[in-house]
């Protein structure tokens, strides 16, 4: 058993390694080409409108969908061939529904936590203390409490113990905050700082949310139509998308914009305040990564009907929006 | 399988154990089930009750009494057929087998669990029934034999029962499915010689229920618990003990051929957009 989790062949140093990745339902590709990676302790955002792919993504790194090409380390293991002690370092965190209702949460993590005993190891000690997690994730109150009696937030909150309660070195989340309050919303932001931050975990998070991905993540990926369109830290997100900036200013009773389509507008305002001595008023606006953003997320809903053709993928790009609806 | 790989699946093992008992406990503090549990036995005691005064053709003997054991073996049978079935169903899509499929050797717990928590409700089951109507059939044998026989007959019921039963709640779409499981069953239990002797039946329907479990583990737990002279009214006029575990064990064999491989598919399309399509699709259509 344990010879097939021989390492891959790409990243062994790296936690999370993708090379052209590809995924095809039918005749519509809905990855097409996807590479990236992330280091240890490295909290990753994979952001894109609905049916840019992530879901499917995600759903390969974690062993649970096979891709139709490409290469996938996780951990140093292809995740179709990862054996039940690679399965031990990963932490899924799904999003509950009705399942286990009748176990209580203290039953639930404890019996859960029993199967990575085995797996501990005295660099990497398995499982989390569970009374330990149960506080971390503010339920102590509700450790005897049916889960069927929990909050929407509550039970997520009880969904990211049970994801990381075997200590995972990488942990994937798909959607987690979908219908969460903002309050509830910020909770989970600083669950998952203090997961990065203490136990350096490798996280990786999808969102169709700009500010989630901005507030949790170190670098953000952008996927659009099974393709990266952008990847990088905010700050280099907001340089690359600020292609775009406007001018504007008051001269001779009226009002101007001019819109610089280069990177920097400065050489225009430049020549404009040297021609025009009456200028006043001058305000010069750059796109924001925001606004760049919602334009992709605009064009991919209003998009042709790239859906209508493929049923396999209308399914597919139908559970995300689902998720995000129901979650 | 090196030792510690040995080691965890072992550690799931036991930890499915324990997740048998806590649903167990569940299933037995659960007011829906427990009237479920109950009244199938206090259904089973009226249907005795009105069988009262009436023999089996052709002897002196009560037919209550024959139709108990009867019962019995159906009990086992229904439980071990239609329970995992059920529930395999709706684990998947509440989302409770991908958690199972999420964490290392978690589907070993799940199975274990599964299969604990069956044959413990089964067993509930059955004592409830026997228990109030042994006083009602009061012609029955029952010794050291019996109890042997019976437990004999409920394990290989199990054994046989359960892994088809895994493989038929895979293989349906979604739980609103299993109900034709049921259907089917309950079909396959008029030519079972259940309520009514085998032997009164056509030919071809006796054939028929000879090919099903049903029939094997009410013939079992005749066999267990009713006088050896009773025999005469069965087929060949003998409880066939050898060939009921030779046709119960070929139901073993093809269950525990089939349920891995069966499973084993239906768990690698779980992803957790398919839990969100299966929650969707329940949301919008209710079922």
């Amino acid at each position: 058993m344990s010879a097939r989790t021989r390492p891959a062949s790409v990243g062994n140093t790296m936690a999370l390694a993708v090379r052209d990745l590809r995924m095809r339902y039918g005749t519509k590709d809905v990855l097409s080409g996807v590479t990236f990676s992330a280091q240890r302790g490295e909290v990753l955002g994979l952001l894109g409108p609905n049916g840019a792919g992530k879901t499917t993504t995600i759903e390969i790194l974690e062993g649970f969908r096979m891709p139709s090409a490409g290469e996938v380390s996780v951990l140093g293991v292809d995740p179709a061939r990862g054996d039940e002690a690679w399965r031990s370092r990963i932490g899924v965190v799904l999003q509950s529904w009705r399942d286990h209702g009748r176990w209580r949460v203290r039953e639930l993590l404890d019996y859960l936590a029993r199967f990575y005993v085995p797996f501990s190891a005295p660099e990497a000690p398995r499982p989390w203390d569970v009374d330990e997690l149960i506080e971390v994730i503010g339920l102590s109150e509700l450790a005897n409490a049916k889960l069927m009696t929990l909050s929407g937030g509550q039970r997520r909150r009880l969904d990211v113990a049970i994801g990381i309660v075997g200590r995972p070195e990488v942990v994937f989340l798909d959607e987690p905050t979908a219908g969460f309050d903002p309050h509830a919303r910020r909770e989970f932001h600083d669950l998952m700082h203090r997961l990065s931050d203490l136990e350096n975990t490798t996280i990786l998070i999808t969102t169709h949310d700009l500010d989630e991905a901005e507030k949790v993540a170190d670098r953000i990926i952008v996927l659009d139509e099974g393709r990266i369109v952008a990847d990088g830290t905010v700050e280099q997100l907001a340089r690359q998308f600020a292609a775009a900036a406007e001018v504007r200013w008051n001269s001779g009773g009226r009002r101007h914009v001019h819109a610089v389509s280069g990177c920097d507008p400065t050489g225009f305002v430049r020549d404009l305040l040297a021609k025009d001595e009456d200028v006043t008023e001058l305000e010069v606006r750059r796109a924001s990564l925001e606004d760049t953003y919602m334009a992709l997320v605009q064009r991919a809903e209003a998009g042709p009907s790239r859906f209508a053709k493929q049923p396999d993928t209308e399914q597919q790009e139908g559970t995300e929006e689902a998720s995000e609806a129901q979650g | 399988m090196t030792t510690s790989a040995f080691e965890a699946r072992r550690e799931a093992v036991l930890a499915g154990l324990s997740r048998g008992w806590i649903e167990t406990r569940h299933m037995l503090t659960d007011t829906a089930s427990v009237i479920w549990y109950f009244a199938v036995p206090v259904i089973f005691a009226i249907v005795l009750l009105v069988m009262r005064g009436e023999t089996v053709p052709g002897t002196e003997f009560a037919l209550g009494a024959m139709v108990l054991p009867s019962l019995v073996g159906m009990s086992i049978a229904f439980g071990g057929l239609m329970g995992p079935a059920g529930t395999i169903a709706v684990d998947r899509e509440d989302g409770t087998l991908l958690r199972a499929k999420a964490t290392p050797n978690g589907m070993v717990g799940y199975l274990v669990g599964k299969i604990v928590m069956f044959a413990l409700t089964t067993l509930v089951s059955i004592v409830l029934l026997v228990i109030p109507a042994l006083t009602i059939a009061g012609e029955l044998q029952l010794g050291p034999r019996t109890w042997l026989l019976l437990a004999l007959v409920f394990i290989v019921g199990m054994v046989s029962t359960v892994p088809i039963s895994v493989a038929l709640g895979s293989l349906v779409k979604s739980a609103a499915q299993t109900g034709l499981l049921f259907l089917a069953s309950m079909l396959l239990i008029v030519p079972s010689g259940i309520f009514y002797p085998i032997t009164a039946m056509p030919t071809w329907l006796q054939w028929v229920g000879q090919a099903f479990p049903f029939y094997w583990l009410g013939l079992g737990a005749r066999s267990a618990m009713l006088p050896e002279a009773m025999a005469v009214v069965e087929i060949g006029g003998s409880w066939r003990t050898f060939e009921m575990f030779v046709v119960l064990g070929v139901w073993a064999v093809i269950g525990m051929a089939l349920a891995p491989i069966v499973l084993r598919r239906m768990a690698r399309r779980q992803s957790g957009s398919a839990v969100a399509a299966a929650r969707e699709r329940i949301m919008s259509k209710g079922y």
